[in-house]
């Protein structure tokens, strides 16, 4: 995605004192934009600042309200590492947004191919059914869903119930394939047709290589999800700490160090991180893939 | 369409069988999904809210008792509401104004637009846990760094999540710090408004703000409505901020061994889905918890029927 091209403000005037009054009003409105936008951003990324901060304070320094740290501790960031537990939540983390995201791409991207491009009756009530399922609260099927886990399969404790849901489709993942296989002309279909494809070939050879985009934001977006998602293992996993993930296992690490708020938040930094670092590899596909569930205006 | 009375060859028919076969091996995973993960655990939700469960001993049905209990004796319930209701009144409207202001101002930053726009969209992709309780630290009433300023400005310092008056506001500071993906979605719609349209109500003498009224809020109003209606439903199963940032600034998290107060500070930050979680979790009410689960479920859906109006081109085709 591309900004607009820098317009010019005014057409060239033809009075040399009305070019002069236009260029100084431009100038005006480049300094009052680009003030605002420094001031945005201050409130966007002072936050970031002041954690970073914080993490590197002492214990001592931690319990003031001192801004600047008079001693750089940067053994914190090794203490949390080292915290009983950290390394085995770091591993499940991994665990649960990998095989969380593969598992999604590759159960969805059939049914959001069916979903954009094969004719058959019920198409339209399957597609409001995918969208009642995306926007359904957790909640409210969760009480079912546990009492499944728990009191049939046995398998709450685990990280099973979190990933295994996500081999049979995720409803916004095919939402969103779907608004992008929309736009792939039927002529390629067609043609890979008469080639003697079928549907399955079609699919593979012809439609994903064009929709890289819309998978790459797929996958992103669900590594994430499973990255961030806190109401998930705090159900299914909170009774056994084996299988606790970061989000989760984040909060009571609060709670063993209370008094620090630098180990607290050089463990947050610690969370942040990864996500950080994979938005600025793959930021292109990331914000193609805001842009298409914000759908056409 | 073919001929009606004569009957269909049967390579057609073959053909239409072939095709049907196909389509639902290609929905096959979904199908069972929606099945199993959707359908199920609803009519399951909706039997429950009927029956009184523990969790330990079978069910028994316990008729209306549920709903009366939840709806008229559980003292939490309204409370509940006024604060999801609170929350989607004036977290949802500050988003979606903030989110389309910073939209509008990146569309016309012209020096450094890379680095605006990664900094605006940056605290989006932060973990809600950890952005929860970095605004925890920030905000905290006794050393956090935003009182700190604000005292050395000489301007009053809230409780802010300690203070029932102040919790709802620092969440939704929370929540507007988190702008990006609104920034994004208004960002690509101004820049899809037709150049011309602007350029003719310039030489019509339109002010900045006629452009805006006539010109730019009628070309992005789709996208404006399809901020507001999943706002919404993102705040309807709002959770995991609210509960956070109670434990953390009540000093009670994880396995201290003291009782968290939900909600705190005094019920200020209770939703509809924690509601459903501590029945049945902490209270082993399987049945009220489903009640409130159907009120959340019919909540959601009606905004969800919004969504799907035909008129609101969510669904388009092409």
């Amino acid at each position: 995605m591309t900004l607009a091209p820098a317009l010019p403000r005014e057409a060239a005037a033809p009075a040399p004192a009305a070019a002069r009054t236009a260029r100084r009003r431009a100038a005006l409105h480049w300094v009052a934009v680009h003030a605002l936008a420094i001031a945005a951003a201050l409130f966007f990324l002072l936050p970031f600042v002041f954690l970073f901060l914080t993490s590197v304070m002492t214990d001592h320094q931690a319990l003031t309200s001192d801004l600047w740290p008079t001693h750089w501790q940067w053994s914190n960031f090794s203490k949390v590492w080292h915290t009983p537990g950290f390394l085995t939540w770091w591993r499940n983390t991994l665990l649960y947004a990998a095989a969380g995201t593969a598992l999604t791409v590759v159960s969805s991207l059939p049914v959001a191919y069916a979903l954009a491009k094969f004719r058959f009756r019920g198409r339209n009530l399957a597609l409001m059914a995918v969208v009642s399922m995306m926007m359904l609260p957790p909640q409210v099927t969760i009480i079912p869903m546990y009492l499944f886990w728990a009191k049939q399969l046995h398998l709450t404790g685990s990280l099973w119930p979190l990933i295994v849901p996500m081999a049979f489709g995720d409803a916004f993942s095919i939402f969103l394939l779907r608004q992008f296989l929309l736009t792939i002309p039927r002529e390629y279909l067609e043609a890979a047709r008469i080639d003697g494809c079928g549907e399955l070939r079609t699919l593979l050879r012809v439609v994903l290589p064009m929709a890289r985009p819309a998978v790459a934001a797929v996958a992103l977006f669900q590594f994430f999800y499973c990255w961030n998602d806190y109401f998930g293992p705090q159900i299914y996993a909170s009774e056994n700490p084996g299988a606790w993930t970061l989000s989760y296992g984040l909060e009571s690490f609060k709670s063993a160090h209370h008094t620090n708020w630098n180990l607290t938040m050089a463990a947050t930094l610690l969370v942040m991180a990864p996500v950080i670092v994979l938005f600025f590899f793959a930021q292109r596909a990331f914000i193609e893939g805001v842009t298409l569930t914000g759908v056409k205006g | 369409m073919a001929l009606v009375s004569s009957p269909v060859p049967p390579a057609l028919r073959a053909k239409r069988r072939r095709e049907a076969a196909r389509t639902l091996a290609f929905l096959s995973p979904w199908l069972i999904g929606f099945g199993v993960f959707f359908l199920y655990p609803l009519v399951s939700t909706a039997y429950f809210s009927f029956m009184h469960y523990d969790g330990f001993r079978a069910p028994t049905f316990s008729g209306l008792r549920n709903w009366e209990y939840v709806l008229t004796t559980y003292p939490s319930f309204w409370t509940g509401l006024g604060n999801t209701l609170w929350l989607v009144v004036v977290m949802v409207g500050l988003r979606v104004v903030f989110g389309l202001g910073i939209g509008m101002l990146i569309t016309k930053v012209k020096s450094g637009a890379g680095f605006f726009r990664t900094a605006f969209y940056l605290p989006y992709l932060a973990p809600p846990v950890a952005a929860t309780m970095a605004f925890a630290f920030l905000l905290n009433p006794g050393t956090g760094p935003v009182n700190h300023l604000l005292g050395e400005l000489g301007l009053p310092q809230p409780g802010w999540f300690n203070d029932p008056a102040w919790s709802k506001p620092a969440l939704t500071l929370l929540a507007v710090w988190g702008i990006g993906d609104l920034m994004v979605i208004f960002m690509a719609a101004l820049l899809d408004v037709p150049k011309e349209q602007y350029e003719a109500a310039q030489l019509d003498g339109a002010s900045a703000f006629q452009r805006f009224r006539y010109v730019t809020l009628p070309n992005i109003s789709p996208i404006v409505m399809f901020a507001v209606v999943t706002g919404v439903i993102q705040t309807m199963q709002y959770y995991t901020q609210a509960i956070v940032a109670g434990k953390v600034a009540s000093g009670v998290i994880g396995g201290s061994g003291q009782q968290f107060e939900p909600g705190y500070p005094s019920g200020s930050t209770w939703t509809l889905p924690q509601m459903v979680y501590n029945l049945a979790f902490h209270q082993s009410d399987y049945g009220s918890a489903c009640v409130v689960a159907v009120v959340l479920f019919a909540l959601s859906m009606a905004f969800t029927s919004l969504l799907l109006r035909r008129r609101s081109g969510f669904l388009a085709e092409d």
